[in-house]
């Protein structure tokens, strides 16, 4: 029994595949017979990334450095997004795992076969692949719990975006900031990883005692911030305060804008947004808002 | 690198050191309590049994994907894990659209909390528990009381909104986390004052004062004789059914008397209540009939001369079939052990497969009439009527619900039938419980449902991990054509 799970979703379109801490969903737009070749392709990649990657796992949870470089092909795309950070703040390859391996598989489908546009949807990171005269819109959620876009962005295929990431101390893996949400779009996935995570670890307000914050290893032993304080809960914060810790988070994400690593950024905390480059559109979505809640009998 | 209280986890080579209470890596496995578990979000109940998923396999070697699809009314989205919007008047989480056969059908799914809810338990046994309106209690709080004793079982009412809200917080926490554990099929050990100790979980069988109860007798001493007294006629003398409740004896009772069974001058110890039935034959225990006693003759006086004969054939026999001994009297009249003749080993391995195995049951019952139908309809009665005109289905994670008429919407569900684990709890206390309203989407759009929010099933099955089960192929199929609604 293969470890990983390969199945096309019930709407016959999208595939989903899952190993371990891996789970992408991806869907690929063209002649029926090249989408059936990307899919294979995407497949057969995929069932060796995971054991790849835990080849060489205690380096990715080393601090990058440029004397020391991981072999795989998704680890390199991981150390090559996390580089041009090292030299200022605290990062290890690890922050671009979700958009590496998003970035790689989407790789393999577009070598293998002729598609109009796909995409590879890495929980929330994304790869995407455009041919002339293609575009993707894409929805911008405020908190990863919720299902409510504040934003969405048409992405086309004359614009240089290939690659979109989503960081904040509510999702999947561990934050040093409070942003909700700090979603980036960059050339690679792998590219907007990295900055997503660095931005949103800039979203801050250091010692607010309305931060909860906890030693990674205290919740997860082996993770890669070892004793770095992760945000764990966020209380209600002023207007004034919100507004500190967003323009924090600006003034780092103006930097890595000038530096070229990234197309556009959205900063979100507690209803306030600020954007940074101008490909996002902030528009108010037909969608409705459903808040997560309990209701009496 | 590992913490002490940090297990390793080994489904992935990612190979997780979790702490208890966390999450590994992939959101999916989890340390509870030491124990490495499988976590997942939202249950999404499957129909496709045989297949075991609905989802397509890709890629495997033996059969390439052939672009077949399964159709979306094989699944169905229960609201176990689903959450609920706050406040009331918002849509429901999911509202989902299906199509069945042509018409389409829309599910609202929805959890609520519950604190007008309990447990109705019924307990095979014939053990004495305790008295009629005696406290049931566990970890020393009241959660509940004894009720009527049915046929061979004994029935508790757990729960309700007086020990859940109206009495000391602790007590209502106990209550809540006793509920919570009985529909959710784990054990809980109940004592009821002045009577027994018994530890029950939905479809097991109880344990009562550390005793298993294995069987249901076939009925009392009494009963059994009046139902196998016919067969008994003509190949046996005498039978003796012992019973701790009411011992039975074939001669005296009214059965053999009608059949003309004649005297033979048996003699019971214990004390008459009415011919042929004998209270109190011996101590309650766990040998013959629920007695003590592992010699049958020891509840047997010397047999009456005058009309006892030489040769007199005599039958003892437990209420459960499981214990059975054949005497013939000698010449003193004493009675002595032989082997017991076909034609009554037949009568006794019938009584035997008349024993039903003993088992708890659980029934959820709860009442959703208030507010979360809000999130349903913006005209709330609608729904009580709709489901009453039995155009809106109730299921309870997927399982069929008994509907009680009269107002409002007051269910019950056998907790066996629901996929594991559909109840969570809320500090207030009161219980969570998945609840969804099926009905067709005119009727829905008709009773002022919120038509806007209806989403496709496709969206649902796709958005994050669900957790699969296959449906029961015992439970009706929530989105199957309407039928009135049945018991549990």
């Amino acid at each position: 029994m293969p470890r990983a799970q390969i199945r096309l979703l019930p709407d016959g379109r999208r595939l989903h595949l899952n190993d371990g801490p891996i789970d992408l969903i991806l869907e690929a737009f063209g002649p029926t017979d090249h989408i059936q070749l990307a899919y294979h392709a995407a497949s057969a990649r995929f069932v060796t990334v995971l054991d790849e990657l835990c080849a060489e796992l205690p380096l990715l949870r080393r601090e990058q450095n440029a004397e020391c470089w991981p072999t795989g092909v998704t680890a390199r795309r991981m150390a090559g997004a996390v580089m041009p950070y090292s030299a200022q703040a605290f990062i290890t390859p690890m922050a671009a795992v979700a958009g590496a391996v998003a970035e790689e598989i989407l790789h393999a489908m577009t070598n293998a076969a002729s598609i109009n546009k796909a995409y590879v949807n890495d929980g929330g990171d994304i790869a995407i692949h455009l041919e002339p005269g293609q575009h993707f819109v894409v929805g911008m959620v405020e908190r990863p719990d919720r299902p409510s876009l504040f934003g969405t962005a048409t992405l086309t295929a004359d614009q240089p975006v290939r690659g979109i990431a989503t960081s904040g101390w509510r999702g999947r893996s561990f934050s040093l900031g409070i942003a909700d949400a700090v979603t980036v779009l960059a050339k690679t996935a792998a590219m907007a990883d990295a900055a997503a995570t660095i931005i949103a670890n800039a979203v801050d307000l250091p010692g607010h005692p309305a931060v909860l914050r906890v030693p990674a290893r205290d919740l997860a032993p082996d993770n890669d911030l070892g004793e770095r304080l992760v945000t764990q809960k966020v209380g209600a914060l002023t207007d004034r305060e919100i507004s500190s810790a967003l323009t924090s988070g600006e003034g780092r994400a103006r930097r890595v804008l000038a530096a070229g690593l990234i197309g556009a950024a959205a900063l979100h905390l507690q209803g306030q947004t600020r954007v940074v480059g101008d490909t996002l559109q902030l528009a108010q979505p037909a969608t409705v808002h459903v808040e997560r809640g309990l209701v009496h009998a | 690198m590992p913490d002490d209280d940090a297990i390793r986890c080994d489904a992935c080579p990612v190979l997780c050191y979790i702490k208890p209470g966390r999450l590994g890596s992939c959101d999916r496995y989890g340390n509870q309590n030491g124990t490495l578990v499988r976590i997942e979000p939202h249950v999404v109940l499957d129909r496709a049994v045989s297949r075991g998923e609905t989802v397509v396999p890709f890629l495997e070697r033996d059969r390439e994907w052939d672009g077949n699809l399964v159709t979306g009314q094989e699944t169905f989205v229960t609201a176990i894990g689903a959450g609920t919007t706050y406040p009331d008047y918002k849509p429901a989480p999911f509202i989902i659209s299906s199509e069945v056969k042509g018409v389409d059908m829309v599910t609202v799914v929805t959890e609520g909390i519950f604190s007008y809810c309990g447990v109705k338990l019924k307990i095979d046994t014939d053990r004495f528990l305790g008295s009629e309106q005696n406290t049931v209690r566990a970890q020393g709080e009241a959660v509940g009381h004894v009720t009527t004793s049915e046929y061979g079982s004994q029935m508790l009412s757990l729960g309700g909104v007086r020990h859940l809200t109206g009495g000391s917080r602790h007590e209502g926490t106990v209550t809540c986390q006793t509920l919570l554990d009985l529909s959710n099929g784990k054990s809980v050990e109940l004592k009821v004052d002045e009577g027994a100790s018994v530890v029950v979980q939905a479809g097991k069988p109880p344990v009562v004062d550390g005793v298993f109860e294995e069987r249901m007798r076939v009925g009392c001493g009494s009963a059994t004789i009046g139902m196998f007294a016919k067969q008994w006629f003509g190949k046996v003398d005498d039978v003796v059914v012992v019973d701790d409740h009411i011992t039975g004896v074939l001669s005296e009772h009214q059965a053999g008397k009608l059949l003309g069974v004649s005297e033979t001058g048996i003699k019971m110890k214990g004390r008459r209540s009415t011919p042929g039935r004998y209270f109190k034959v011996a101590e309650p225990g766990t040998a013959w009939g629920g007695t003590n006693i592992d010699d049958p003759l020891s509840i047997l006086q010397p047999f009456d001369p005058k009309e006892a004969w030489a040769g007199l054939r005599l039958l003892m026999v437990s209420t459960t079939g499981e214990h059975s001994a054949y005497f013939e009297l000698d010449e003193s009249l004493q009675p002595v052990e032989k082997e017991l003749p076909a034609t009554l080993k037949e009568s006794v391995a019938r009584i035997k497969e008349n024993c039903e195995p003993a088992l708890c049951t659980v029934l959820f019952m709860g009442g959703a009439g208030g507010s979360l139908r809000a999130g349903v309809t913006e005209n709330p009665v609608r729904l009580t009527r709709s489901v009453r005109d039995a155009l809106t289905r109730v299921t309870c994670g997927g399982a069929p619900v008994y509907l009680w008429p009269g107002g409002g919407i007051t269910f019950m569900v056998d907790v066996t039938r629901m996929p594991a684990n559909a109840f969570g709890y809320v500090p207030t206390p009161a219980l969570v419980a998945p609840i969804e309203f099926t009905l067709r989407l005119q009727d829905y759009a008709e009773l002022g449902g919120y038509v806007d929010h209806v989403r496709s099933l496709s969206s649902i099955s796709t958005d994050e991990s669900r957790r699969r089960v296959s449906a029961r192929t015992d439970n009706p199929w929530p989105l199957a054509p309407a039928k009135p609604p049945e018991a549990p």
